[in-house]
């Protein structure tokens, strides 16, 4: 331990920080940081757009210097970014392209149709923007040490959290690692030059399909493509159709364990559908009425309620609060989960609609 | 278009009065039961407008009102580090003060109101908010956004109305402490914070068993863990960081937190208790509509004229009437709402109560000095109820979502 950071966990530095937080009570040391300067606060990190790079038509790197250190994510994670739109913090996640240890972040965003805040970001964030920093999380990421045969199967904006990957893998891993890329056409390919470079490099084997002339990736065609894809450990990421094919071709014939998915939006159970109803917060007091289909964390934001949130589609559980009252459907497995069976079980709210009024300690 | 005819018969009452008081009709009594829900749609239909508009500029707002109050906080509370000599005193105090009264009335009150949730910023949301006063905020928070703001002017549980050792309403039964009262309010007016904190914690509930000391004790050790921390901010060490200036740094702070208090305790009590504003009976509230609950909002309330900068010094509960209407809009809009449910109130025939702080201070003291002797009815009795067929039939109104909050 250095001498520096005894000293930070020292009795008297203790003392001196109870003084210290004393004298601008009932204020934090961060609301004084963060008044001065939104950059310096840590406990609302925020990060200064520095560079904007446009891959394509409809999708931008955005290049941010944190304000505070940033914890190192590992290659294949998003994290958050919020923006003020109208005044109103609205959040998302973002798979970060920029590799572990880089003075810079780097987050890919593709603008989603109709979507508030991708747009904005896309093609509405000039340099200097501040924007809010959540933590990296995220399962969808190579284990160590790195399997030695390994598959990608990405289509459009799915690339990003590969191209994280792929960034951070020493040469020697990625020859003989092979990706297939789905996207419209060759321009339509998000980092197409970089990957086309890459692979001229290192031996990684790029096959882009272009679906405009050659249709959708089929079980088949990625056979052609790749015949040992049985033995490949895989990463997928696309949209929710080609995820879906994939994972029943491993189910039905490969090796499930092999195949990891990451999926850019909460996959629905068709019939899963709330009946709506009233969501009372108890630790705001706040009360928000949600419609059949909206999920508790939009339905309580939109009331104005602070709630944890993280990946927004079911996969972080950063969201979770627990159901004291009523009860709610899964809107990804249908799952009617109620009060009644066992009160406080845990929700994710990004992923559950009520069914009636409930209670949730949030 | 529905002017009071002065001329009108007055209200049939319900109950027999007593001969010594006057008939007084509450200034509602001419609407019909259509004309109050027309006038709760107008009203919904404001709040409607600046919901959809709010953004942008009120977020610039509440960031800006937010750094220039602890700009002055720090700055006064540099100056007086030197506070020795006269000129850094002074100018360190009065900073202070007007620090101090920003950060209670136009951000603590408002943000814990909620008015600013809509950010979702989780610095700036009634939640997460804490403020320079000794009344932790979450007793405020239930005291008063719920009880005052469900119960304004109920008789017997609106508890604001005197704050419980004030006679501020003659239907009040009148005892010889009632005399003191105006010593109180002097004695109130200078400790107000330390009041509100006392009042919050709900003494006269514990005498009367209603609250157990279990309940009562955790509030009492948070409060009491609230005013330990702000004297030992204000009064030690500030004081100590100052060195030979201490003592008068003391002072200076001492002085702050007082000027604070009685800003404070004038602007509230204008809120509620100048002539004119009327208080209800409890069985009011059952079967009350939306539109019966903005008029008593809006009857019960007065409010204060004057410049800009008054306002923001008020919180902009100068703006008291759209306040109680709308308890949760960003408070920089009252002032853009005031001339639209002004001109609600003169079309429906309804009084709009609004003076200069001297004069609503002035009607307020006169009151509460006439209220420390029996009687007062005849100049201070409040209207008889509205008779039971303009109540009944509607559906029972639940409180507002963010009123409870």
């Amino acid at each position: 331990m250095s001498s520096a950071s005894r000293f930070r966990d020292s009795r008297v530095a203790r003392r001196v920080r109870a003084v210290a937080g004393l004298l601008i009570t009932p204020l934090v040391p961060d609301d004084v940081l963060g008044t001065l300067n939104p950059m310096w606060s840590r406990s609302a990190p925020r990060a200064r757009v520095v560079r904007v790079v446009r891959e394509t038509p409809d999708t931008t790197t955005l290049v941010l210097r944190p304000g505070t250190p940033f914890a190192r994510h590992v290659p294949g994670q998003y994290l958050g970014l919020g923006l003020q739109v109208d005044g109103v913090w609205h959040w998302r996640t973002y798979s970060v392209t920029s590799r572990p240890g880089d003075p810079l972040l780097s987050v890919t965003v593709t603008a989603v149709p109709g979507g508030v805040l991708s747009g904005r970001l896309a093609h509405d964030t000039p340099v200097g923007t501040v924007v809010g920093l959540g933590p990296a999380a995220g399962e969808f990421t190579l284990p160590e040490p790195t399997p030695e045969k390994l598959l990608f199967v990405t289509a459009g904006s799915g690339i990003t959290p590969v191209m994280g990957m792929l960034r951070s893998l020493d040469p020697a891993a990625l020859s003989g690692a092979v990706l297939v890329h789905c996207d419209r056409t060759p321009t339509d390919v998000v980092f197409g030059p970089e990957l086309r470079a890459l692979a001229a490099r290192t031996g990684l084997r790029l096959v882009e399909r272009h679906t405009a002339g050659e249709g959708r990736l089929t079980p088949d065609a990625l056979a052609d493509a790749v015949p040992d894809w049985a033995v490949r450990e895989t990463w997928a990421c696309g949209p929710a159709g080609l995820l879906g094919t994939l994972a029943e071709h491993w189910e039905r014939a490969g090796d499930p364990e092999l195949l990891h998915v990451e999926r850019f939006a909460p996959a629905r159970a068709a019939s899963a559908e709330g009946t709506g109803g009233r969501i009372t917060f108890t630790t705001s007091g706040l009360v928000a009425d949600a419609a059949p289909d909206t999920p508790v964390l939009l339905a309580g934001e939109a009331a104005g309620a602070l709630l944890p949130n993280g990946c927004r589609m079911g996969i972080c559980h950063t969201c979770v609060g627990k159901l004291q009252a009523g009860a709610v459907r899964n809107l990804q497995s249908g799952e009617l989960i109620d009060a009644a069976d066992q009160p406080g079980r845990p929700v994710r709210t990004c992923v559950s609609a009520p069914t009636g009024d409930i209670t949730l300690d949030l | 278009m529905f002017r009071r005819d002065p001329q009108a018969p007055a209200e049939t009452v319900r109950e027999a009065v007593p001969a010594v008081v006057p008939e007084v009709v509450s200034a509602a009594a001419h609407l019909t039961d259509e004309q109050v829900e027309a006038l709760g749609a107008e009203l919904d239909a404001i709040r409607e407008e600046v919901e959809a508009s709010r953004g942008e500029r009120d977020a610039r707002y509440i960031h800006a009102v937010i750094r220039a109050q602890r700009g002055l906080e720090f700055g006064g509370r540099g100056l007086l580090l030197f506070s020795k000599f006269p000129p850094a005193w002074i100018a360190g105090t009065a900073a202070l003060s007007v620090a101090k009264i920003l950060e209670n009335m136009e951000l603590g009150h408002n943000i814990l109101h909620g008015q600013w949730d809509w950010m979702r910023d989780p610095k700036i949301h009634s939640t997460t908010w804490d403020w320079d006063h000794v009344d932790p905020a979450e007793f405020w928070k239930r005291s008063h956004n719920y009880e005052h703001h469900t119960f304004t002017n109920i008789r017997g549980k609106d508890r604001d109305l005197g704050y419980t050792v004030m006679r501020i309403m003659p239907e009040e039964e009148w005892r010889p402490a009632h005399l003191l009262q105006p010593l109180t309010n002097v004695g109130l007016s200078l400790i107000f914070e330390y009041g509100i904190a006392l009042y919050d914690i709900e003494t006269d509930k514990i005498r009367s068993g209603e609250k157990t000391w279990a309940e009562a004790k955790p509030q009492i050790a948070a409060t009491l863990r609230k005013i330990g921390k702000q004297a030992a901010k204000d009064y030690v060490l500030f004081p100590l960081l100052s060195g030979p200036s201490a003592l008068s740094t003391l002072v200076a702070n001492f002085t702050a937190n007082t000027v604070r208090n009685v800003w404070s305790h004038a602007v509230i009590f204008c809120g509620h208790f100048p002539d004119g504003t009327e208080t209800f009976e409890e069985e009011r509230l059952e079967g009350e509509t939306q539109g019966q609950w903005y008029i008593r909002q809006m009857l019960g309330s007065a409010n204060l004229t004057g410049s800009k900068a008054m306002h923001l010094m008020t919180g902009n509960l100068s703006h008291q009437i759209e306040h109680h209407l709308f308890p949760d809009l960003p408070s920089n809009r009252y002032a853009e709402i005031a001339p639209k449910v002004r001109d609600i109130c003169e079309r429906y025939g309804l009084p709009y109560n609004a003076g200069p702080l001297p004069k609503q201070y002035a009607k307020v003291w006169r009151k509460i000095i006439r209220l420390a002797f029996p009687g007062g009815h005849e100049r201070y009795g409040a209207p008889k109820p509205t008779p039971r067929s303009r109540i009944g039939r509607a559906v029972r109104r639940a409180a507002p979502a963010r009123v409870a909050a």
